[in-house]
């Protein structure tokens, strides 16, 4: 029971970590069904942030806060020149986005490699971090991961009410519900396109930050991620927060129950063959915006 | 999806001097030639062993052409099927080369392997019938399965290709997991024989080679066949307007699921040859990256004409392993740069230049929305 215990909060620390993720994914996904492979390459661009960060700033606790807002502008810049460099000139082809910003993950991917080598780098976390909390019963939880999951509900939370409450999210709900109809509503949806875009990367530079606390940065890091948080975004459904967050800690428990019972490789191949067989029940995901399109 | 084409790959424009009935076979000739006659002529071993691996790329992206350009399926999981085909064959290798030298287990499993016995699952590969059909079988039902149950659901394009790419990650972490009976990170490797025939011996790697230049070959030929068939007209009215032809009576679903499979068969076919020629297939060949780096080529020269698929594919190869050895850093934003120019910029590929540049030069430039970009036929041969 115990162990069973422990899986899953393994596997709710993997759920906040794939949650983050898939945040940023959800926003872009769900606006403007952009398929953006670069997204592992902003979680990089984050997690290296907080590496250079770390070399200057000489407390690990400091740097690592002071890495989380400059991190997600950073990641959210790169995002918004990235949207308007290529992807809104793709707008009306969402499928071959996956290509093209492949390729500019590949090239990002390379210039990481130039600028900071490709063995991997480490940074090292705040003292604060590094203990277990016990929870009683030989039940514990590291430090490191709870301040992930805390990140992780934070961000979700601030992204709900930024959805929710300000007039910008009322936009942005706006175009995800019926684009033509926000746009002769008077509604810049280009714009409205682009602080997307920004604010979907900039989650990814944050959960980069979130990163580097329970793993080496490297140029690859982002593509080790990408597939399982798109995967949470499939089965959460295009654009529904709610959705995203179910998922992400349903796939992160049932990864880390099955990797007990079974084996990493098994344990993979289980959930894939999970997520087939729940997408005929929802083939459109666990929440869905109801619309009366066919497409 | 207001993507690349729609009119059949035909288009002939009226100053070519062939008559237009004749220029398909013409061009297959001439294909034949070059690389039935020219290249074996001309090449060195080494080279034309070179080419025998790009051919095998090339073979997938015949795959790609159809379920792509053709049909609008983003087959990002290739490499699965790649993979299946290959390890099918190099399966039954491993246990005739090992049965040659008088051991019932192949190299590697007396060095991993936890018994002294063939796990079950290998024991059918040492017949050499079953083997072979199984390196087209097997990808074709994993494709048949899969795709069923996608496009029966009619999940979105977009989730189609997230689905595809997991397959692979999920297969490639699979086999490395599984050291001991699939040789792990390492895969395959060291293969000796083919069929009886020593790979050693250059003159057996030339008949490789030909065997794999003729299977590329034949399948271009069925395949514009079906290009030109009433399911060719079918596959591509699905991909432009899944809606309209299902109005019309017709089931997308197993429209797309044809495709698929046939282009799984494919990537089978090509994975299998792969393994003689090369000597190896290992998890680092059909993985994500590997299986978004088969429909570059496709993309490159054109996804939907089939020549254009076939050469960029082929051109791709060449590039990569010329330039990836001298320079690995200047390939990588290569290939970063080629997703993104041809793919964002020319999404009819190398194949349609022509065509866009005589639009451009002829037309006015105020139509708005792109026409179809035919894919032009590119020299001497059609698509």
């Amino acid at each position: 029971m115990t162990v069973i215990l422990n899986q899953s909060l393994t596997g709710i620390s993997i759920g906040a970590v794939l949650l983050l993720i898939a945040l940023g994914l959800t926003l872009t996904f769900g606006q403007m069904g952009v398929i953006n492979m670069a997204h592992g390459e902003f979680i990089m661009a984050g997690a290296y942030t907080t590496y250079v960060l770390q070399k200057s700033i000489s407390s690990a606790g400091v740097s690592l806060l002071v890495a989380l807002p400059i991190a997600f502008l950073a990641a959210g810049a790169m995002g918004a020149l990235l949207e308007w460099l290529l992807i809104r000139r793709l707008y009306t082809r969402p499928l071959d986005t996956l290509l093209v910003t492949w390729g500019v993950s590949l090239m990002l991917q390379q210039l990481a490699r130039d600028i900071f080598g490709a063995p991997n780098v480490q940074t090292t976390a705040p003292d604060a971090l590094t203990g277990n909390i016990s929870l009683g019963g030989g039940i514990t939880f590291a430090d490191n991961r709870l301040f992930i999951l805390g990140l992780a509900l934070l961000s979700v939370l601030a992204l709900t009410l930024i959805l929710r409450l300000t007039p910008l999210g009322r936009r942005i709900r706006a175009v995800v519900q019926n684009r033509d109809l926000a746009e002769v509503s008077g509604i810049a949806t280009g714009r409205v396109d682009r602080i997307t875009f920004f604010i979907g990367s900039g989650l990814a530079g944050v959960a980069g930050v979130a990163l580097t606390l329970v793993g080496p940065i490297g140029p690859t890091m982002g593509t080790n991620y990408i597939v399982d948080a798109f995967l949470v975004v499939v089965v959460g459904g295009i654009g529904q927060l709610k959705g995203s967050v179910i998922t992400a800690f349903a796939l992160g428990i049932l990864q880390a129950v099955l990797e007990y019972s079974t084996t990493v490789s098994v344990a993979k191949v289980i959930v894939l063959v999970a997520i087939v067989a729940f997408l005929q029940w929802r083939p459109q995901g666990l929440y869905t915006l109801r619309t009366r399109s066919l497409a | 999806m207001t993507t690349t084409t729609s009119s059949p790959a035909v288009v002939a424009p009226t100053s070519r001097s062939l008559p237009e009935r004749l220029r398909v076979p013409a061009g297959f000739a001439l294909g034949a030639v070059l690389l039935l006659g020219a290249a074996p002529a001309l090449l060195s071993d080494f080279r034309l062993n070179l080419l025998a691996k790009y051919l095998c790329y090339a073979i997938v992206a015949v795959g790609v052409s159809l379920a792509w350009g053709r049909g609008g399926l983003m087959v990002l999981g290739q490499g699965v099927f790649f993979g299946l085909g290959g390890y099918a064959m190099a399966m039954h290798l491993k246990l005739t080369d090992a049965a040659a030298t008088g051991e019932t287990l192949p190299d590697f499993m007396q060095l991993y392997g936890t018994g002294d016995t063939l796990p079950w699952w290998w024991k059918p590969f040492a017949d050499p019938a079953f083997a072979l059909a199984m390196t087209v079988l097997l990808p074709m039902t994993v494709a048949a399965l899969l795709g069923f149950l996608v496009f029966r659901r009619r999940v979105k394009g977009a989730y189609f290709a997230i689905l595809s790419q997991a397959l692979a990650a999920a297969l490639s972490i699979w086999l490395i997991g599984q050291q001991a009976t699939t040789g792990g990170t390492n895969g395959l490797t060291d293969i000796q024989g083919f069929f009886g025939y020593s790979l050693d011996d250059p003159v057996n790697q030339r008949m490789v080679y030909f065997i794999i230049a003729a299977v590329l070959l034949l399948l271009m030929a069925g395949v514009r066949q079906l290009f030109v068939s009433r399911f060719g007209e079918l596959l591509v009215a699905t991909r432009d307007s899944e809606e309209r032809v299902r109005f019309l009576g017709y089931d997308p679903a197993n429209v797309k699921l044809v495709a698929y499979v046939l282009a799984a068969g494919a990537a089978g076919l090509a994975g299998a040859l792969f393994v003689p020629a090369v000597g190896i297939i290992s998890p680092a060949l059909i993985g994500i990256v590997p299986s978004i780096g088969f429909v570059i080529g496709a993309a490159v020269g054109g996804r939907a004409s089939l020549v254009g698929a076939v050469l960029g594919a082929i051109a791709v190869a060449w590039a990569q392993s010329t330039l990836s050895d001298a320079l690995p850093a200047a390939w990588t934003y290569v290939q970063g740069l080629l997703f993104v120019v041809a793919v964002g910029f020319l999404p009819g590929g190398l194949a349609s230049l022509g065509a866009v540049l005589r639009r451009r030069r002829t037309a006015a430039p105020t139509t708005a929305p792109t026409p179809a970009t035919a894919p032009a036929p590119t020299t001497g041969e059609t698509a």
